[in-house]
């Protein structure tokens, strides 16, 4: 029992590290632009995608397998950057004094094109690069063995993207700036802060943070055309949970949510998919603004 | 002496150091017209949010006709006979003059009709005549954002007329409206109101106006009233020439 | 003011003759119609300002209610089936509704949202009770009281589906113009206004909310009858999307825009899948970006526009525009 128990909680962990790493990405795109990007999902699959093709390319080549984990962190800034700027720079700005459910929609009809985009590009048979991942070999936790990848690797370049991520927040000239914005984007305008740049720093962050977590996750799964439709309604889950705009809370619900869904694999399978999506209508039922929201203040 | 229609007790509210409201007690008579001066920040507007359920007091109690009205919603005390015009014009902005009102007909008369249009209910001619009062038939078909600040003003007190209330709240009716047309409007607002039956009370900064048309006055200032009386006697007290007039 | 009544009328001699011009297409156009009715409802809430980001719940309710329906009778009549359907989304809605009318904006969106996942993953995961991915066979109804073979069932659903329709749209756009339908509109513009001259902005938006859920709910059942199977895929979120991208396409000022919208739809993706299987969405996506940048009031704004250039026409007693 207790090996069912660790095996749960070792599974939630790797799952709410990948999870968080998409979700933080949203979470920050809200926070400062506004806008929901339904699109996330596909700067997850693609980075996904992306990541593959490069360890398959390296293996192909003859090349030391240990540059695959470069590879991982390459093709996620790679497409975050550059993915992620087009459609800022392109579309997005262009629709934000639009109404909220226009900008949406924008990003939903990016979702769309980028699903065929998978397609065209990479096919519909499953794509499987596991080198990273076999590399590290397993561990023994108890009785259990486990993927040092999935128990180590995941949860560490999670941490690491969180703390980084405040510090960059915190510490740094644009980090503050990012914040500015976010809190009131009149009040940083006035004060000279270039929005329009950060609004596209921003997304290119939030992008490739959601490539970052599909590049991880790439040794673990075969890709399919699809992964991304699941894991942006789950980071959805998780920053609406959380609170739109948090990022310390995202790392808290994507845990709560990774073991809740993992506890259900091992206990009640039928409930896996649906714990998530149940935590989220209990917490927005008592809690509309989320876990670690603010409350919006009545407009006298 | 014949019960108030509205009958305030102690009433108290603070946002964060402030005192909004410091222990008000008043009484308005059915027929009255008071007006309600101050300086900026006295509380003036706090005091018809807390008797119109827009706000909560933190003590004391408000009757309307002998019934407790303290933690009703808007909803419920517009019903009960209380209704307020606001100091920005709180409109439908989408709509035309002639439609807000008949909102507001059609609220009162708690039509539950489905099919009528809304444009066709029976309270449309009354709602004509009220726009007719206020000199606004011309723009009866025009929407709200395309009138002027002035007009808006108008139509706010309007469609809290066509509610048909007993008790009626304003918060700076006059202001927005030019220095040429005040007296005019007024006027009106008083002859409809009397014609009517309303008892009225109103927040307003033009002494003039408040000399010519309130039977009372009650002087605000830091959250209490400091005084109250016909005009005469609140304007020959130097304590509030001081306070407020001198501004 | 004839234009008023033109594009309904014109469009719907066009699809009465469908199962008559073109046969094979007549499945493709109950759906279509079917899905319009879902659209629909979205754009009785968006009347109010608001979006569900989670009406497939209601569409994947109806459906799986009917196929439960139709397979404890073993077939049962259409009759029947529609109202299990519908009457399973009129009273999830009520009981959804009572929680999600106390938000607005982003909160309303994703607390739908949020239900209509819950549902997916049940339909999804509790695989005895509901087949699971692989969805449910929907046993084909009688007819007033007759079995029928599948040629004259398709038909006959497809003429029941028009007129479903065009009563749906007339009695929407009766509410749109009634008291509650323009305070709906008035929700929106200034919702403390509404509690001001004494209505309830909830309850104005619960009767609006159960409304659109019927709306989605008989669009989902109609999709039951005619395509024999249910899957969970139905309240899946991509499904809620499509809804909203829909009603923005047909454009969310008229009772006409959600089927208008619905049709092109459905053509593109037939047309666009039998050349190249991998583009449709590409297609729709890059044709929805097109509208919101340039015509955001959707193919049916697009046209009063030209219209209103061509003729002229204003409306005479003032500037605004009437919904069709």
């Amino acid at each position: 029992m207790t090996e069912l128990l660790l095996l749960a909680v070792l599974d939630g962990l790797a799952y709410a590290a990948l999870v968080f790493m998409v979700a933080v990405g949203l979470t920050l795109i809200f926070g400062v632009l506004r806008v929901l990007n339904v699109a996330h999902g596909s700067f997850y699959a693609i980075g996904a995608y992306t990541a593959t093709s490069l360890v398959i390319g390296l293996g192909a080549a003859g090349w030391s397998p240990y540059l695959a984990y470069p590879a991982l962190i390459i093709s996620a800034v790679l497409v975050g950057a550059l993915l992620g700027g087009l459609i800022e720079t392109v579309l997005l700005r262009r629709v934000y004094v639009k109404e909220e459910v226009l900008t949406l929609l924008v990003t939903f009809a990016v979702f769309m094109i980028l699903e065929d985009v998978q397609r065209l590009v990479w096919g519909v048979s499953p794509m499987f690069a596991d080198a990273p991942l076999s590399l590290l070999g397993t561990l023994a936790v108890g009785q259990v063995y486990y993927t040092a990848y999935q128990l180590l690797l995941l949860p560490a370049a999670a941490v690491v993207v969180l703390v980084a991520l405040r510090w960059f927040l915190r510490s740094t000239l644009q980090g503050r700036l990012i914040v500015a914005v976010a809190h009131d984007r009149e009040a940083a305008m006035a004060m000279g802060i270039n929005a329009k740049r950060v609004y596209m720093t921003t997304f290119m962050i939030g992008a490739t943070l959601a490539a970052l977590g599909g590049a991880l996750a790439s040794p673990t799964t075969s890709l399919t055309p699809g992964i991304g439709t699941d894991m942006i309604v789950l980071s959805f889950a998780v920053v609406a949970t959380a609170g739109l705009g948090q990022v310390e809370g995202a790392a808290v619900t994507a845990v709560l949510l990774g073991l809740g869904r993992s506890f259900a694999v091992y206990l009640y399978p039928e409930m896996q998919v649906l714990m998530p999506y149940l935590i989220m209508v209990v917490v927005l039922l008592f809690r509309p603004q989320g876990l670690f929201g603010v409350a919006e203040m009545r407009k006298v | 002496m014949t019960q108030p229609l509205l009958s305030v007790r102690d009433l108290h509210i603070h946002f964060g150091g402030i005192r909004a409201a410091d222990g008000i007690d008043l009484d308005v008579f059915d027929g009255e017209t008071l007006a309600i001066i101050g300086p900026n920040g006295a509380g003036k507007t706090t005091f018809i949010n807390l008797c119109t359920g827009y706000l909560k007091p933190k003590g004391g109690r408000v009757l309307f006709d002998g019934r407790p009205i303290v933690g009703m919603a808007p909803r419920r005390i517009t019903r009960s006979g209380i209704a307020r015009s606001f100091q920005i014009p709180q409109l439908f902005m989408e709509h035309t003059a002639l439609e807000n009102l008949m909102l507001a007909a059609a609220s009162r008369e708690k039509t539950r009709w489905p099919w009528l249009r809304l444009g066709a209910l029976p309270q449309r001619d009354e709602m004509l005549d009220l726009l007719d009062l206020f000199g606004l038939v011309s723009v009866a078909d025009k929407p709200i954002r395309e009138l002027p600040e002035g007009v808006r003003k108008l139509i706010d007190i309007a469609v809290a007329l066509a509610l048909k209330p007993r008790l009626l709240l304003m918060d700076e009716p006059t202001s927005g409206v030019s220095s040429a047309e005040k007296v005019g409007v007024m006027d009106t607002l008083a002859r409809a109101l009397a014609a009517r039956r309303v008892t009225s009370v109103f927040v307003e900064h033009d002494m003039e106006i408040v000399e010519r048309y309130a039977g009372r006055i009650a002087v605000w200032s830091a959250g209490k009233i400091m005084a109250l009386g016909p005009p005469k006697e609140v304007f020959a007290n130097p304590d509030v020439l001081r306070n407020v007039t001198g501004v | 003011m004839a234009a008023r009544v033109l594009i309904p009328a014109v469009l719907l001699a066009v699809l009465a003759a469908v199962p008559f011009t073109a046969p094979a297409s007549v499945l493709l156009f109950t759906l279509a119609l079917a899905k319009g009715l879902a659209v629909l409802g979205i754009v009785v809430l968006l009347r109010a300002g608001q979006v569900s980001f989670g009406h497939a719940l209601y569409f994947g309710a109806s459906a799986y209610a009917v196929a439960f329906a139709a397979r404890a009778m073993q077939g049962g009549s259409v009759s029947l089936l529609l109202l299990a359907g519908v009457a399973a989304a009129v009273v999830t809605g009520i009981v959804v509704g009572l929680f999600v009318v106390r938000y607005r904006y982003i909160f309303f969106g994703m607390l739908n949202l949020a239900f209509s996942m819950v549902l997916y993953s049940v339909l999804e995961k509790f695989f005895f009770i509901t087949g699971g991915s692989d969805g449910l066979r929907v046993p084909r109804p009688t007819l007033f009281g007759m079995a029928v073979e599948r040629f004259e069932y398709e038909t006959t659903l497809f003429y029941l589906t028009l007129a479903l329709v065009v009563l749906c749209a007339w009695l929407v756009y009766r509410y749109f113009q009634s008291p509650l339908g323009e305070a709906l509109r008035a929700l929106k513009s200034n919702e403390t206004r509404l509690e001001y001259i004494g209505l309830s902005a909830r309850g104005v938006l619960l009767v609006a909310y159960v409304i659109s859920a019927a709306l989605a709910g008989l669009g989902g059942t109609l999709l039951a009858l005619v395509q024999g199977h249910v899957t969970p895929e139905l309240s899946y979120w991509v499904r809620s999307g499509e809804f909203v991208f829909i009603a923005i396409l047909g454009g969310a000022g008229s009772v006409v825009g959600p089927f208008v919208g619905a049709i092109v739809y459905e053509l593109v993706r037939a047309y666009a899948s039998a050349f190249a299987a991998d583009v449709w969405q590409m297609i729709l996506g890059g044709f929805l970006l097109v509208i919101i940048l340039f015509a955001s009031r959707g193919l049916v704004g697009m046209y009063q526009d030209v219209e209103e250039r061509l003729f002229s026409r204003r409306v005479v007693t003032g500037g605004r525009r009437r919904p069709v």
